[in-house]
């Protein structure tokens, strides 16, 4: 997105521009200097995450006017989640915003090794997310919940309730909340493995010694998006495990 | 287009010469290119949608149809919208002319980002494709709409997935064209050149970036819902499995009604520019425009129950979205009013791009109008699905889109071929399409008030007459269309070499050479004195055109 000539020396990381001015081999040829390039790049990905915020709303829309009709179905059906699992998951996407925010400083600081490990932990902890997600689909299919009309729940779940809950019937339209859990959870799942394939691309392009303090917009960019996709996983935890 | 390229020496280091063969073009970043590909798309959308509406109304001869069978007119009328919309209207000034004027009209060169703008087009390519292979499937019958319950019956097959996929697909195209286009505006713009100092045709562009970008991510997600509810059944949106088919139309309207605002407003945008060039005066209330076109974008999204009177939505819901509703028609006459006083007392230059801004102004006057009765609850209700609001919105997003997508197209047609076009052909374009355009959807206002529902192979034979009138009308609009398309190709081979300013237009485009070199300006330009401030412009001769007072011939 940045760089239309990326060949070229690999010394943009000791330019010393300070992210301000100058040129170097990244600076495409529309921009004035890199300062330019680094404002409108930032600019273009603030107004992506605005058009990320309205596609997950569409579904965060869903999940409210469900809730509003069915607000029984939710209190029984949340019972299937485990919190523990959640809360998990929510430290570990918490930890790599923070390994994904320290990258971003030391590529501004063109501290090489450090930006290599920060975005090594980054993508460790993303797939340690999609692990524990697998972990939770896998054993929700295995008993019987999936979306939609093909939600049953085995016998054996049904005995893990809390005793209010058990004592109720299955409601008819539990494979509603399921559907709109496993499209908000799956399309933020998505959204973490798009993430850890930017990371792995900023990670080699960190190896060849691309970045420093003259060059960072990538590194910043791909690390305000891992924000977005933190902040939406802050608000489904709740959401589904919680409430 | 490279034939005429060879033989005009002046093109030599134009765009249009740097680098030749299909991959130069299509894998191309610069966003001259990249506009006129998509010119020869959105083109290509707009004669299949044209030869849908000339069979339907080739069909509605009669009052009991037969040219086509009842079943394949549902197809065509539902094809016909989907195509005109998504792939003409809402793509056409933006990501046609839009992408070819805007880096030229900051003094840039290129958008922020023309990989994205890239993307943005084969997005729109695949998507195209992909309503096109609906036809393949066997087409879908459900109006470009397609409301659930009826769109997602699981007798349906393949032809429904494909539609969804290509909302889904453009939309994305869309919202990258407008990310590109509010970027560009804020960080591309030369030195001194504030906020108020951009040409209009960019407020409007922007102002349409915000909706692109704010609205059509939800008609992203919806799509996609849409898609997995009728392959895996989940109960969203359809009641037979616990799902709630109103809660589409909202999300659907939440797009589809500011999707109308990112129609109209690039349409506007244009009108400012040709309007003032061709008055010979600046525009008159400048702010006032351009603010208007924010208002419209802002209140445009919170209107959009006015689709959902008759849909089961409360009373208050109605009664709020009625209101606002008519707030709308406060901007959109602050606009008209400045574009009349720009005129007034003005020198006004009647050739083609004028005369079809004359068209927009009453076509627009009338189809803005004809909104505030559907905006009106008690009005609405009674005319809802008539053909009252079929000629209301074909006033608008056609009558009033098309002729000002025409207009910049003449405008602009200079600068993207370095060619002039036929005046005489493109006067005569323009009286065929506004008598043409007339013709067709007046007798549809007075079918519709006398009750003539919309969407149905047949009808009464009381309205036979009102039918015939418009079947003219269509077949006189397609002859207007088919003598501008041929005029405008014809001039690429005997046009006379366009000079760099052949309007006396103050703003940047003008000051590039015709067509404009691969990179656009030699080094950024300062911004002139203002986009509409025409003192120390002169007319030398057709060949050099206008120039500056200081600049020697």
């Amino acid at each position: 997105m940045s760089a239309r000539h990326p060949t070229g020396a690999a010394e943009a990381g000791g330019s010393g521009d300070a992210g301000t001015g100058g040129a170097g081999p990244f600076l495409a040829h529309h921009f004035e200097d890199m300062g330019h390039q680094l404002e409108t790049t930032t600019l273009g990905i603030w107004l992506f995450l605005g058009s990320e915020v309205l596609f997950f709303g569409g579904l965060f829309t869903a999940y409210g006017v469900y809730r509003a009709n069915h607000p029984e179905l939710f209190r029984y059906a949340h019972h299937f989640l485990d919190w523990r699992l959640g809360a998990t998951n929510t430290l570990v996407l918490i930890g790599s915003s923070l390994s994904a925010a320290w990258a971003v400083r030391a590529a501004q600081l063109g501290r090489r090794r450090v930006l290599t490990a920060t975005l090594l932990v980054t993508i460790a902890l993303a797939v340690t997310f999609l692990v524990v997600k697998y972990i939770e689909y896998s054993h929700k299919l295995h008993e019987g919940i999936g979306w939609g009309a093909s939600c049953h729940p085995s016998a054996e779940i049904l005995a893990t309730l809390p005793e209010h809950a058990r004592a109720l019937p299955v409601p008819a339209r539990l494979g509603t909340f399921f559907a709109i859990y496993y499209l908000m959870t799956g399309l933020h799942g998505i959204h973490v493995l798009v993430g850890i394939a930017l990371f792995a691309w900023i990670a080699a392009r960190a190896g060849r010694g691309h970045f420093g303090p003259g060059y960072y917009g990538p590194v910043d960019a791909v690390a305000l998006y891992w924000h977005l996709v933190d902040m939406i996983w802050i608000f489904l935890f709740p959401l589904f495990y919680l409430l | 287009m490279t034939t005429a390229a060879a033989d005009a020496p002046d093109r030599a280091g134009s765009y249009l010469a740097h680098g030749r063969g299909a991959r130069s073009w299509l894998l191309s970043l610069d966003h001259k290119r990249i506009g006129v590909m998509y010119l020869v798309a959105i083109g290509a959308s707009l004669l299949l949608g044209g030869v849908f509406a000339l069979v339907l109304r080739l069909n509605l001869w009669r009052p009991s149809g037969g040219l086509v069978s009842n079943d394949g007119y549902n197809r065509l009328f539902t094809l016909h919208g989907a195509v005109m919309i998504f792939l003409f209207v809402i793509p056409g000034i933006p990501a046609a002319l839009g992408n070819f004027v805007l880096p030229l009209q900051l003094g840039a060169k290129d958008v922020a980002f023309p990989r994205v703008n890239l993307l943005s087009f084969w997005l729109y390519a695949l998507g195209a494709v992909l309503f096109v292979a609906t036809l393949v499937a066997g087409g879908i019958d459900t109006g470009w709409t397609l409301y659930p319950p009826y769109s997602l019956e699981s007798a349906r097959g393949l032809g429904i997935l494909l539609a969804l996929g290509a909302l889904f697909v453009v939309g994305f195209s869309s919202i990258l064209t407008g990310l590109n286009f509010i970027a560009t505006i804020h960080r591309m713009r030369p030195p001194g050149m504030g906020w108020f100092d951009l040409p209009l045709f960019l407020w409007a562009l922007y102002a349409t970036g915000l909706i692109q970008v704010i609205a059509t991510p939800v008609l992203g997600i919806t799509a996609a819902m849409g898609f997995l509810e009728r392959v895996f059944h989940l109960g969203l949106f359809m009641p037979e499995y616990g799902g709630d088919p109103v809660l589409f139309q909202h999300f659907f309207w939440f797009y589809s009604h500011p999707a109308v605002y990112i129609m109209i407003l690039p349409a506007m945008g244009v009108v400012s520019e040709v309007v003032s060039v061709f008055s010979r005066k600046p525009i008159f209330g400048y702010r006032f425009i351009a603010m208007s076109s924010i208002a419209i974008a802002v209140i445009g999204f919170l209107v959009w129950g006015h689709h959902m009177f008759v849909s089961g939505q409360s009373r208050t819901a109605s009664v709020i979205f009625s209101g606002l509703t008519l707030l709308v028609a406060i901007p959109s006459a602050i606009k008209t009013f400045n574009w009349l006083a720009t005129m007034y007392k003005g020198a006004i230059v009647l050739a083609t791009p004028m005369v079809y801004v004359l068209t927009f102004f009453a076509i627009f006057a009338v189809g803005g109008l004809t909104g505030l009765f559907l905006g009106a609850l008690a009005t609405d209700v009674p005319l809802h699905d008539t053909y009252f609001v079929v000629a209301h919105f074909h006033f608008v997003m056609v009558g009033a889109v098309m002729t000002a997508f025409l207009a910049g197209l003449h405008y602009w047609w200079p600068k993207m071929t370095g060619r002039m076009y036929s005046e005489r052909l493109g006067l005569v374009s323009a009286a065929l399409t506004f008598v043409g355009f007339h013709l067709t959807f007046v007798p549809q206002f007075v079918a519709g008030v006398l009750g003539m529902p919309r969407r149905y192979a047949t009808y009464a034979p009381a309205f036979a007459g009102h039918n015939r009138l418009s079947t003219v009308g269509a077949f006189v609009l397609a002859s207007g269309l088919v003598v501008a398309l041929y005029g405008l190709l014809r001039s690429l081979r005997t046009g006379r070499p366009a000079p760099a300013n052949p309007w006396g237009a103050a703003s940047l485009e003008w000051s590039a050479s015709s067509p404009p070199p691969w990179d656009n300006f030699e080094r950024t330009p300062h911004a002139p004195p203002g986009p509409y401030d025409y003192t120390g412009l002169r007319h030398v001769s057709d060949e050099v055109g206008w120039v500056r007072g200081e600049v020697t011939p």
